[in-house]
Order: C-alpha cells, then structure tokens, then sequence
C-alpha cells in the first residue's frame, strides 16, 4: 500500500505526457493531490503500516508528520494551478504537470524511505523534477535562476552521498554484512567507527542543509523562490524544505544512536544561529517581495535547527513549527503570486495597495505574514513560543537573547515591506487581475488550518509530535 | 587484480590533469568520458567477478563512458562552442594546484583512520584527488559546460569512493543513482542551451542578475 502513494503520482505524471487536452490535465493535478491525501490519511490511520525493520520504506512518527503536511500542502497548490495554469495558457503545460506530479512522487519517497541510498535518489530526484518548475517562465532571470539552483543542489546532495558512504565505512569491518538501512544503522549504535561516523554527518549536514537552505548554503534560495511561479516557490518553501529536513533529521537520529546526539545538536544549533541572523539581515530594506519571503524561508528553517539543537521541549516546538511554516508558506508564497500578478511585478516600488486592488489575497497575504512572524493567534506564535521557553528550560540565555532579537528584526523588516505593499492607494489604476475563486480558496484553506493549529492541538497531533520527539532523542 | 585496479586508479588520476589544462572543450568530455569509462571497470577489479559487480560495471560504462558524454557533445554542438576562454586562474596555475592537490590527498589518506585491508591501496586517496579537482573545475571555469564536467568529476570520486562499500549499496540504488546523474546532465545540457539562446554566450558569469 505505501508502494501506491509513490507510484500513483507517476503513473499520473505519465497518463498527462500522453493527454491531449490542456483543461483535462491540469485537473490531474488535484486528482493526484486529493488521492495521495486521502490514502495518506487511511495509511496514517491503519497501525500496521509501521515500518518493519530492515523494510526499505516504512512509517514512523517522523515522516508521517512530514509525509501529512507535504500532502495537503501539495492538494492546495494543486487546485491553485488549475486556475493559474488557464491563465497562463499560453504557456501550456505539458512540462509543468507532469514535473509537478514526479515532484510529488519523489518527496512521497523521500518520506517514506527508510535505506539512505533510497534517501539520497529520491532527494536528488526533487532537485530535478523542480528544476523545470522554476525555470517556467523562461526569461533570462529564471534562467539563471534555474542554473543557480541546479548546479548548487547537485553538488550539494553529491557530498550528501559522500556523506552517506562515509557513513557507511564507519559500519564496515564490524562484524556482519554492511548495510545503510536506517534500522540496521541505528542497531549497530555506538560500535561504529567514530571519526569516520563524525565526517559522514558533517557531510549530510552539508549536503542536506544546501537543500534545506541553511545559511551559509542558502545561495540559491532567493534566486529560485524569486523566480519561480507562486504555487513552485509554495511546494518548495513548505514542502521541500521540510523533505530535506526530515533528511537532516535522520542524520541526528543516526548519531543519537551512536552516542554522539551532543555534537549533532551543537552543529544544527550553530548553522541555526546562522541562518537566523543572516536572514533578519537581508530581510531589512527588502525591495523584492518574494526574496523576502525566501529569506524568511531561510529564518524558520534557522528556528527549526535551533530548536532541534537545543531538543528537549525545543524539539516538540520545532515538530510543530516544521508544520506550522509549511502551510503559512504556501499560502504566503499563492497569495504573493496573485499579488505579482495583478501588479505585473513584485518589486516594492510598484506595489502599494494591495488591500483594495485585492482584497483577499491582499488580506491574506497581510494575514501570512503576521503568522509566519509569530503574532497570536496564529500557529507559529505557539511553536516559536514553545521553541523559545525550551531554550530557557536549557537555560541558554545567550542563545535566547539572540533569537528574540533577530524576531524582533525580521518582524520589522518585513513589516515595513508587507505593510506598504498591501496598505495605501494604488498607484496606477490598471490592474490586469481579479481575485478568482480557485486562487484565493487555497490559501484561505491554509491559513485557517494555521489559525486552528494555533488556537489548539488536536490529541492525535500531539502524541505523534510527542513519539516523534522521542524517536529523535532515542540514546543508546 | 590489486595491479590492475592501481593500474586504472592511475589512469583516472591522470586524466584528471589532462582535464584541468586542456582548454578544448570536446576533448575534455572526452577526457571525462574515458575517465568514467575506466571507473566503470573498477567494481570488477576490486572485487572480482559477480552478478552484481558485473551489472554495475555495465550500468556505469554505460552511463559515465557513453551516454553522458553523448548528451554533452551534442549540447556543445548545438550551442557552437570550443574553447574555454580565460578561466578564474590560468591553465599552468591550476595544474600546479591539481598537483598539491594530490599529494595533499595522499599524504592526507596516511592520516585516516583506515581499516587494514585498506592502507595503502589508491583507492582513497584518488578519490579524494578526483573529489578536488571536481571542485576546482567547478570554481576556476566560467563556460557553463566546464562546471557540469566539474560536477561529473565530482561525482566520479565519490564513485571510488563508493567502490569500496559495493556490498553496501543495493543495486537497484545503484542504478537510481546512475540515472539520477544521466537525467540531472540532461536537465543540464537543457538549461545549457537556453542560456545560450538567452544570452548568446554560455559564460556563467552574466549569470549575476539576481542579487539581495
């Protein structure tokens, strides 16, 4: 059954090559969006889907709090394409289709893999299958997007590989078939080779963390998300990111398991740090709405290895931000797509009023960014909150310090930039779109979902956030 | 069989210099397709003859010797070109380099902490020779193709590296990893020809629009 949630995607990646009708296949998309959704949903549901040891996929907390998301982040951008995709028939979408349906398909494997070598294949295949996402609108500027992004990503996941065999030969030459399934990997604990165990996770580190975007590997992230469609930069910024995360996390869980859960967590608590500050720096005077929005892709990525790196109540807090900057993500990067739309640009020069161009994308677009800086009532405000009273738990109050002041900085800059983007009277009275059903009904779906979350966590939610903790913090 | 893989483990080193100062660049994918075409026999000579070994072999002659370097030279065909013109750092410097380059490597490997049946052997030690010529490539070229090939000798190390945990990978990661690289330059050589309709040149440095 796990095998469909892969193959289903592409069989429907396949059946848009060989279909004639432009209408008929971009309803594919949330064909497969609703179907993926709803079989992940009966597969979460039914127990003895749990990963067996030694199986090559599987379902742990982990990644069905990652494969959930991932799910119906991708159903809202689906439905969202529909419409975008009519109106940007001219550009047909024969490419667009079925590289958003292999995407799925890879992220689903990805989740679901449980053998670092099939980690590491599916994770190299969403760089590819994204790439033409981004290069969909074929100017210069998303050329280079693309280009950027292709070959800072190989190389990245090329030392991701590196990293894995390195890992690898720290289990080799004791005692019994090598192998890099998860489950064997964690078995062998401490008995592996250290220093080779050591090099192995900064490696992963590195080549995951270019594909998450950690700071000082984030160079392509502005650049792709600036360039990319709307509902592409969406999928990326909430869904890739937490794909390559999961990947990261899988790394701790690896040193965990071998004793060394200090060192990890110091690295993520490092490259975190980074990132955060890095992030609030260039979001200050921000021109470019949607490198704004990267750049706070690139901040929450920080806050989540910061609360891994701290762990404990940060690691529950983190769990829940992964979900929670996902869907804020998607309906941030939809609505600011309507709103570049409709303004035929997404420079801050340009753009003022969105509000009463817009209404609500303008609204939501407003009402993103005041969840994603961790404003009651919404999600985040909850996850930063937990997140920021573990760290005081672990009493690290320079790193406390530091976090709440790169907050306060990021709320600021991009304040500046979203209030007077959204606020104000247009400038020009020509306006090329409309708020259109279909692309404003996804977004609101989400942030609804993130305004829920905020006000309260459903048991089910809470125990997999919890078990999933527990399997992050396992020790031998 | 040691002698014969030292033997095409030397060969790969030297390739790897006659790709950092050869500024033509059909011979240098070929330089690169020889390479992989000489790392694709290695499974066999490291570990002798076995179903596994031998489609392996096959999967990455295939792979790194033909189909690859087919995809390149039909894009530098199409986009016209030749020649690398000027890279960041000469051709004589950046031999210099690739040779500290690989007696750092060698005397680095003295250092790691390796397992018995490993001291000694040219495996590690070219592998991360090849490894950092693939980075030097991808950091001293402008043309858009010289980084591809930078990024293939890159992976051409880790497949050395690779070698040695053979048991390790399935085969049917393997061959994903394989088709990964196969479809990853084809997206490349893709790209490669936009940008070289977009910007009549395949120089990457006017790719540096995008900045903030």
């Amino acid at each position: 059954m796990l095998t469909l949630l892969v193959v289903l995607p592409l069989v429907l990646a396949v059946v848009s090559v060989f279909c004639p009708w432009h209408r008929f296949r971009s309803w594919l998309l949330p064909t497969a969006g609703a179907l993926h959704l709803a079989l992940a949903c009966r597969l979460v549901m039914d127990q003895h889907h749990a990963a067996r040891p030694g199986a090559w996929i599987g379902l742990d907390p982990l990644s069905t709090l990652v494969l959930l998301v991932t799910s119906l982040l991708f159903l809202g951008c689906a439905v969202y394409a529909v419409e975008y995709l009519e109106i940007r028939r001219e550009r047909g979408n024969r490419i667009m289709v079925p590289c958003l349906l292999v995407f799925l398909s890879a992220m689903t494997l990805a989740v679901l893999a449980r053998h670092l070598g099939l980690l590491w294949f599916a994770v190299e295949s969403t760089t590819i299958a994204s790439a033409p996402l981004i290069f969909y609108n074929r100017n210069a500027l998303s050329i280079e997007a693309t280009w950027k992004y292709l070959l800072i990503c190989s190389v990245g996941i090329a030392l991701a590989l590196l990293g894995i065999l390195f890992i690898g030969y720290a289990a080799l030459g004791r005692g019994g078939p090598v192998s890099l399934q998860l489950d064997d990997l964690l078995r062998m604990g401490p008995q592996v080779q250290r220093p080779w165990l050591h090099m192995g996770f900064v490696f992963l580190l590195v080549g995951f963390g270019t594909k998450v975007g950690l700071a000082p590997l984030h160079t392509w992230k502005p650049d792709a998300y600036g360039e990319a469609p709307g509902l592409v930069g969406a999928l990326l910024a909430g869904g890739l990111t937490s794909v390559a995360f999961l990947a990261v996390l899988r790394s701790v869980q690896i040193m965990g398991a071998a004793g060394d859960l200090e060192m990890a967590r110091q690295a993520l608590l490092g490259m975190g740090l980074l990132s955060l500050v890095l992030a609030a720096v260039c979001m200050v005077r921000q021109p470019d709405f949607k490198r704004m929005l990267a750049y706070s892709s690139v901040e929450h990525m920080g806050i989540l290895a910061i609360g891994f790196g701290i762990g404990g109540l940060a690691a529950f807090g983190a769990l829940l931000h992964l979900v929670n900057n996902a869907l804020a993500k998607g309906c941030l990067f939809m609505t600011a797509g309507n709103i570049q739309r409709a303004f035929a640009s997404k420079k801050m020069s340009m753009v003022r009023g969105a509000i009463s161009v817009l209404p609500l994308s303008g609204g939501l677009f407003l009402a993103g960014f005041l969840a994603i800086t961790g404003t009651p009532p919404f999600g985040p405000f909850l996850s930063e909150f937990t997140i920021l009273r573990g760290i005081v738990d672990a009493e690290r109050f320079g790193v406390m310090v530091l976090v709440l002041a790169a907050l306060a900085t990021v709320f600021i800059g991009m304040g500046a930039t979203v209030l007077s983007a959204t606020q104000g009277e247009p400038a020009n009275a020509e306006v090329h779109y409309r708020d259109r059903f279909l692309l404003v009904g996804p977004p609101l779906f989400l942030m609804l979902v993130v305004l829920f979350l905020g006000v309260y966590i459903p048991p089910p939610l809470r125990h997999l956030l919890q078990s999933a903790v527990e399997l992050l913090e396992a020790t031998p | 069989m040691h002698g014969l893989s030292n033997l095409l483990l030397i060969m790969v080193i030297l390739l790897n210099f006659f790709t950092l100062g050869s500024s033509r660049l059909g011979s240098c994918i070929r330089a690169v397709a020889i390479q992989g075409a000489l790392l694709a026999l290695l499974p066999v000579a490291a570990h002798g003859w076995s179903w596994h070994t031998l489609l392996l072999a096959g999967g990455a002659f295939a792979m790194k010797g033909v189909l690859i370097p087919w995809v390149l030279l039909r894009t530098i065909r199409e986009v016209r070109i030749r020649r690398e013109i000027e890279p960041l750092i000469g051709y004589i410097p950046t031999m210099m380099l690739g040779a500290l380059i690989t007696s750092g490597a060698f005397i680095f490997a003295d250092y790691l902490p390796l397992l018995p049946e490993h001291h000694g052997d040219l495996f590690i030690p070219t592998s991360l020779t090849t490894l950092f010529v693939g980075f030097l490539l991808l950091m001293t070229r402008r043309k858009a193709i010289t980084q591809v090939l930078g990024y293939l000798v890159l992976e051409n190390g880790i497949f050395i590296f690779g070698i040695l945990l053979a048991e390790a990978m399935p085969m049917m990661v393997e061959a994903g990893v394989l088709l990964d690289l196969l479809v990853g330059v084809f997206v490349m050589g893709i790209v490669m020809n936009q940008i070289n309709r977009e910007f009549s040149t395949l120089n990457t440095e006017r790719l540096s629009a995008l900045k903030g």
